[in-house]
């Protein structure tokens, strides 16, 4: 019986300690009010999901953006663009992020609602890397790499190649291809362009987050085509500009429709935007642009929201994005994204004020 | 003179005094054991139904055999064929039972009839050991060390000597059906040569001590006692490992090459059921989701049946051991 007692005393003793570390909690909380130039002090909570090309730049930004607004908590999980379209027409998520903007039936679904905004946060681009020791500065145009890619082009020191590189002592190397072997928003760009550049390519493969490609093995991720690339002397790929200048992967300039040869960068990138008309809706592409100076293969990354989102989230959503808009170019420079121009940016902000109010 | 005899209580009594404490307890775990197998069993149930049914507007569209045997893959235009998924599934399941069934029974062999006992300890551990990696670790070490060290010069020698058959035939890329294989093969050999020895441990030592008794040597030993009495249960492990071999998917996926094709060739890429599910079903729309869980349905049946072969053969052959054993 003695030890009957003990053990229940045992119990409500671990029960009471149980309790009074709960109970701590109603001491620690903040209220964070007054630590910003916010007239109001932002509270809640924001889901977002969608594209892995832009998750590095988001990250940075909320959590840049939650130090100046502690209360406000913004998840961004990076599932993938097709992901994020599926969750946003789903309204699992109160904002998406996609880099390809909503096609026709996704829009019709996602329109079902309530009037769909896409916003354009940064651009990015899509490089062709290679492996070819002591070959630095290779140039090729849509037709070369279409070749490459479509299994016609099968050494280093194919005509069509030579003829854009003079000069260049190419070896008797077979090409091999590498693209991505999950579904990604890199291959939709990529073949994106090689489809409106290529009337064959258009024909065989068309464009996608996933293709069926004529040849070549496949990566996973940017990582897994990087690593595929630097274990086979004379591979090519292609991955984001981003993750080619981190790696030091040797990528290729591109003569673009204007004819000029262009090495890839954000400036290059930047300029792709140059002179294009930005449809009403924002659902533009990049991708063989008339810019001049612009990087043929260069691609925007949206967050769609809705015009009826809930009012207290929307208050949060643009706050945040007027913020990214204007005070994230550094951040996004910094970790080699194109910063969208300003025009774009106005259109963006306006997008952005219509957000719950629509 | 009457003798008090102890009284024994009556069966009566003895249910209401002796039974009562002890009925409730029994009652609650019978129920709970009951509740826990069955929950189990239905989730499995659950699952393969679930899968199915979601899965069925692909087998109806491409029909069963179109979407078993088709060949192409192309979720834009809504084209399915699992073809070249399930050869390369098999083929690197082969692969990996042909090189390391064989390593793994002689581990066993050595562990259980030549090593002394001490290290047999230490060593069994290890191999163990090997088992409680992380696969995403296999396929992280199989594509940055692995493959380009070993493997790809390995299979550059395979190209070049033999090249001239067609399982051997180039060009050679470094990931291909024989990588994942390879891979594949070292992680099914803990499980291989864990039931191994399970197995040869039930060899009856009399059985071991006749053979030596009338001269045979070590060796001639094992194959006289040990593997005739072993063969179901080895069976039965490869089977296992084979499950193994079968369901594995991040290492598919980095290794494999994404190829969707048929090659010959154990030296090109391919793909598998498990790595297409796993690189595509993230970005995938409605329809290629569909196409997926079929891919999974498919994986089901042929994973579940080979498990069921395993256990029924693993059962069967231990049975008839302990009843020969007396």
């Amino acid at each position: 019986m003695f030890r009957r007692t003990g053990r229940a005393a045992a119990v409500v003793l671990a029960l009471a300690l149980v309790a009074v570390a709960c109970g701590d909690d109603s001491t620690t909380t903040t209220t964070g009010a007054g630590t910003g130039t916010t007239s109001a002090a932002l509270a809640g909570t924001l889901d977002g999901a969608g594209a892995t090309f832009p998750a590095p730049i988001y990250l940075e930004w909320i959590g840049q953006y939650q130090a100046e607004n502690p209360d406000v908590l913004v998840n961004y999980q990076s599932i993938g663009s097709g992901g994020g379209v599926t969750n946003f027409i789903g309204q699992t998520v109160d904002f998406g992020a996609s880099d390809a903007f909503l096609t026709e039936d996704e829009l019709t679904q996602a329109s079902a609602n309530g009037t769909v905004y896409h916003i354009p946060m940064v651009f990015g681009a899509v490089v062709p890397a290679y492996n070819l020791p002591g070959i630095e500065g290779l140039t090729l145009d849509c037709d070369a790499l279409t070749g490459i890619f479509m299994g016609d082009i099968t050494t280093w020191n194919d005509p069509a190649i030579a003829a854009l590189n003079a000069g260049v002592d190419l070896p008797d190397q077979a090409i091999q291809v590498v693209h991505r072997s999950d579904g990604s928003g890199t291959t939709n760009t990529f073949t994106l362009y090689l489809d409106l550049c290529n009337a064959a390519w258009s024909a065989a493969v068309g464009h996608g987050k996933t293709v069926e490609w004529p040849v070549g093995v496949g990566g996973e991720g940017n990582e897994g085509v990087s690593a595929a690339i630097a274990q086979s002397v004379g591979s090519i790929g292609y991955v984001e500009l981003a993750y080619a200048v981190q790696s030091g992967l040797s990528t290729t300039a591109m003569v673009n429709k204007s004819g000029n040869a262009i090495e890839a960068s954000l400036a290059s990138t930047s300029a792709a935007a140059e002179g294009v008309v930005f449809p009403d809706d924002l659902r533009f592409t990049l991708v063989n642009t008339d810019a001049p100076q612009g990087w043929p293969i260069s691609s925007a990354t949206w967050i769609l929201a809705y015009g009826n989102m809930d009012p207290d989230k929307a208050v949060l959503l643009r706050s945040f994005l007027t913020w990214a808009l204007t005070e994230g170019d550094a951040t996004a420079e910094s970790l080699d994204y194109a910063p969208i121009p300003d025009l774009l940016q106005q259109k963006a902000l306006a997008f952005v004020d219509l957000i719950g109010n629509s | 003179m009457t003798v008090e005899t102890p009284s024994h209580p009556s069966a009566e009594q003895r249910r209401t005094l002796v039974d009562r404490p002890r009925r409730r307890g029994d009652r609650f775990f019978r129920r709970g054991t009951v509740i826990a197998s069955s929950t189990v069993l239905l989730l499995l149930g659950l699952m393969v139904v679930t899968t199915a049914l979601s899965s069925w507007s692909v087998f109806a569209s491409q029909g069963i055999g179109g979407f078993l045997f088709g060949m192409r893959w192309v979720p834009a235009e809504g084209i399915f064929g699992a073809l070249p998924f399930v050869y390369g599934t098999l083929v690197t399941a082969v692969i990996a039972i042909v090189v390391g069934v064989p390593i793994a029974v002689l581990i066993a062999l050595y562990l259980s009839e030549i090593a002394p006992r001490g290290v047999a300890r230490r060593v069994s551990y290890l191999v163990d050991l090997l088992a409680a990696i992380p696969s995403v670790v296999y396929a992280m070490w199989g594509v940055f060390v692995f493959v380009p060290v070993v493997l790809k010069p390995v299979q550059d020698f395979l190209a070049r000597y033999l090249g001239w058959s067609k399982v051997f035939e180039g060009p050679v890329f470094g990931l291909s059906y024989l990588s994942v294989g390879l891979v594949l093969s070292i992680m099914i050999v803990p499980i291989v040569s864990a039931v191994c020895r399970e197995v040869f441990a039930t060899v009856p030592q009399a059985e071991r001590e006749a053979a030596l008794a009338v001269g045979a040597t070590r060796w001639e030993m094992i194959r006289l006692a040990v593997l005739p009495r072993s063969r179901s249960g080895i069976v039965g492990a490869v089977m296992l490992g084979l499950g193994r071999a079968l369901g594995e998917t991040i290492v598919a996926a980095v290794l494999i090459g994404s190829q969707v094709d048929i090659h010959a060739s154990v030296l090109q890429p391919g793909y598998t059921m498990a790595a297409v599910i796993a690189n595509q079903f993230a970005e995938a729309d409605s329809s290629q989701v569909r196409a997926l869980l079929g891919l999974s349905v498919v994986l089901f049946v042929i994973t579940i049946a080979v498990n069921v072969i395993a256990r029924l053969i693993v059962a069967r052959s231990s049975g008839a051991i302990r009843k020969v054993g007396g």
